[in-house]
C-alpha cells in the first residue's frame, strides 16, 4: 500500500495550502479517525481554475487529496460531480480495505460538496 | 506467567500474531470456547421455566455464574445483573434510575477521560432534563484533577471510570468516593470498571460505589455479556428499563407487577451460553490470580515505556502517567507527525495488532489536542518478546515514512 508514488505525494503534496480569492471552500471531517480537510477552489464559467487543500491526514487521504486536486484543475464542475469511489481507487492505484477507503474518499466528498455549493 | 499463549487457540492459527489490542477486546482461552460448545452441544435449552432436565441444567449453570460473578467482586448474587455489555449496563442506570430521580436544579458530574459509553448517556440525560453536566478535567500527566470544587450538594450523580482506556490512568477511586460522600452524602456514584475488573482485584464493598459496570469480552469471556452490579436498596427502588418476558411477576389486562432485582432488569432471553462460558473465564483468571495479572502487566508497562523511550526518545510522545504504578497496561502515543492510521497499518504488516483513532474518547482527544492516537495494550498473554516485535515494527514506520528517499 505504501508505494513510492503514494509516499511521494504524502511527503510533498501538490496543491497544499489555500488559493487566493476562493470562489468557495468547505471543511469536511471523517468521524472515524478525526481527519479533516479544508478544500478551497476558484471557479469560472463552470470550470475549476484553481484548487488547494489543507488539513491533517494520513498517507492515503493526503495522497488522494494531492492527486485529486491535480486532476480537478481545469475540469468542468459537472464532470467532477460524476466521479466515484472506483475513480479514486484507480487514481491511487492501490488496494484499499473498507476502513482505509473512507480515508481515500474524504477529499472527493469535500470536492463534490464544494462543487455542489456553486 | 508461563506459556500462557498455549491456552489461547488463536495462536495455533496465527503463531506470529502480536495482539496488542486487549483494551478493545481480549482473546479467548480454550476453556471458555469449550464451555460455550458444552452448552450448545449438551444442554442448549432456555432457562427458568423448563421442567425438563436440560433446561434445569442450563438454569443451574447460568445462576452459578451469577454467584461466581458476585464472589469475583465481593458482592451478593441478587445484586448482579447480566446485560449485553458495559454500555448497556450504564444506559440501564441512566434510563431507569437517572430518568426517575433527576430534577431541575440537579447536577451530573463526569470526567474528561470517559469512554463515550460513560459520557454520552449522562450528557443526554442532562440535555433532556435541562440540568448541568460538569466535567472534571485532567492535569498534564493525565491524572484527574480534584473533585472538591466540582461536587456540591446539588450533584445527584457522579459517573467516572476506574481506569482510562486511553491514558491508562488508574484513578484513586476509594479516595474519590470517600471525598464525594463527605461533600454530598446523598450522591450516587457509578463506576465504569470495564478496564479495571479484567486487570486487577476489585472489591465493591471496599470501594463503596453504588453501581459498577464491566464487560465479559474484555476479560477473556464471550461477547454479548456485561455485568451491572448495584447496591440492593437502590436496585429495589428502580423501575424496569426493558419490559417483556422473564422480568414480570404477574400480568393481567389491567396491570403488571415486576420481579425483584436482578430479574426485574433482565427482560427476554439472555445470552445463556455466553454467560455460562463467562463463568469459565472467571475461573481462568482466578487460576492465574488477579494480583499476578496486575503484577505482570505492571512489569510489561514499565518495560514498554523504557524501551520506547530508549529506542525513539523525542520521536514518540506517550500520553498518561509516566510511572507504571499509576497506570494500567495501556500505552497510547503519537509517533512524530505520522498519522496514527499509518502507524497501525504499517505495524499490521508485521502482524502487530494495535488500534488507531480516538478510542471512543473524543472529548479526551480534544483535551490532549490531537485528533487521534495509536494505542498498544497488554493482557495475560502479552510477553516482552511481543513488545520487542512491536518496537521493531515501529522502527519500520520510521523507515517507511520518515526517511526521505
Ligand atoms: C473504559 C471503557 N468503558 C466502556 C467501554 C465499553 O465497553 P462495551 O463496548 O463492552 O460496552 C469500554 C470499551 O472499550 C471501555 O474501555
Amino acid at each position: 500500500m505504501y508505494e513510492e508514488v503514494i509516499l511521494s505525494h504524502y511527503r510533498n503534496p501538490h496543491n497544499k495550502g489555500t488559493v487566493s480569492a476562493p470562489t468557495s471552500s468547505v471543511h469536511k471531517s471523517n468521524p472515524l479517525c478525526g481527519d479533516s480537510i479544508t478544500l478551497s477552489i476558484v471557479e469560472s464559467d463552470g470550470i475549476i481554475t484553481d484548487i488547494a487543500f489543507e488539513g491533517e491526514g494520513c498517507v492515503i487521504s493526503t495522497a488522494a487529496a494531492s492527486l485529486l486536486t491535480d486532476y480537478a484543475k481545469g475540469k468542468k464542475k459537472e464532470d467532477l460531480m460524476k466521479l466515484d469511489a472506483s475513480f479514486i481507487i484507480d487514481l491511487l492505484g492501490i488496494e484499499l480495505g473498507a476502513t482505509r477507503l473512507k480515508c481515500a474518499l474524504l477529499p472527493l466528498e469535500a470536492l463534490q460538496v464544494v462543487c455542489n455549493s456553486l | 506467567m508461563h506459556n500462557i499463549k498455549s491456552d489461547f487457540p488463536i495462536f495455533e492459527h496465527l503463531p506470529n500474531l502480536v495482539y496488542l489490542d486487549s483494551t478493545a477486546t481480549a482473546l479467548k482461552p480454550r476453556v471458555v470456547i469449550e464451555k460455550l460448545t458444552e452448552y450448545y452441544t449438551q444442554y442448549s435449552a432456555n432457562i427458568y421455566r423448563g421442567l425438563y432436565r436440560i433446561s434445569e441444567k442450563a438454569t443451574q449453570e447460568f445462576e452459578a455464574v451469577r454467584e461466581h460473578t458476585a464472589r469475583f467482586i465481593n458482592a451478593k448474587p441478587n445484586e448482579v445483573i447480566f446485560t449485553r455489555n458495559t454500555t448497556e449496563a450504564i444506559n440501564l442506570i441512566a434510563y431507569s434510575l437517572g430518568r426517575s430521580i433527576i430534577q431541575e436544579g440537579d447536577e451530573i458530574v463526569t470526567t474528561i477521560m470517559e469512554h463515550h459509553a460513560n459520557f454520552v448517556p449522562w450528557q443526554q440525560l442532562a440535555f433532556e432534563n435541562g440540568v448541568d453536566l460538569k466535567v472534571v478535567d485532567i492535569d498534564d500527566e493525565g491524572n484527574l484533577q480534584s473533585l472538591d470544587t466540582v461536587i456540591t450538594k446539588r450533584t445527584k450523580l457522579l459517573a467516572l471510570t476506574a481506569i482510562s482506556n486511553v491514558l491508562g490512568t488508574i484513578n484513586p477511586i476509594k479516595d474519590i468516593v470517600k471525598k464525594a460522600r463527605t461533600l454530598n452524602p446523598e450522591i450516587i456514584i457509578i463506576l465504569d470498571a470495564a478496564q479495571a475488573v479484567p486487570h486487577m482485584k476489585l472489591d465493591v464493598i471496599a470501594l463503596d460505589c453504588d453501581f459498577i459496570a464491566f464487560s465479559s469480552h474484555k476479560m477473556c469471556g464471550p461477547t454479548g455479556v456485561g455485568v451491572l452490579w448495584g447496591k440492593q436498596e437502590l436496585l429495589q427502588q428502580m423501575p424496569p428499563f426493558l419490559f417483556g418476558g422473564e422480568m414480570i411477576s404477574e400480568v393481567s389486562l389491567e396491570k403488571t407487577t415486576f420481579q425483584n432485582p436482578p430479574q426485574r432488569f433482565e427482560a427476554g432471553t439472555p445470552a445463556i451460553g455466553e454467560v455460562i462460558a463467562f463463568g469459565a473465564a472467571l475461573s481462568y483468571l482466578e487460576s492465574i490470580g488477579m494480583d499476578t495479572i496486575r503484577a505482570h502487566e505492571r512489569q510489561l508497562t514499565r518495560y514498554a515505556l523504557e524501551r520506547l523511550d530508549q529506542q525513539f526518545g523525542d520521536d514518540i510522545r506517550v500520553f498518561g502517567p509516566q510511572n507504571e504504578e499509576d497506570r494500567a497496561g495501556i500505552v497510547a502515543f503519537r509517533f512524530r507527525t505520522v498519522h496514527p492510521h499509518d502507524v497501525a497499518q504499517i505495524l499490521d504488516q508485521s502482524q502487530v495488532a494495535v488500534r488507531a483513532g480516538h478510542h471512543c474518547a473524543m472529548p479526551l482527544h480534544k483535551r490532549l489536542q490531537v485528533p487521534a492516537t495509536t494505542r498498544a495494550s497488554f493482557y495475560v498473554y502479552t510477553t516482552e518478546e511481543d513488545i520487542e516485535k512491536f518496537i521493531k515494527a515501529l522502527q519500520n514506520v520510521k523507515e517507511v515514512l520518515c526517511t526521505r528517499k
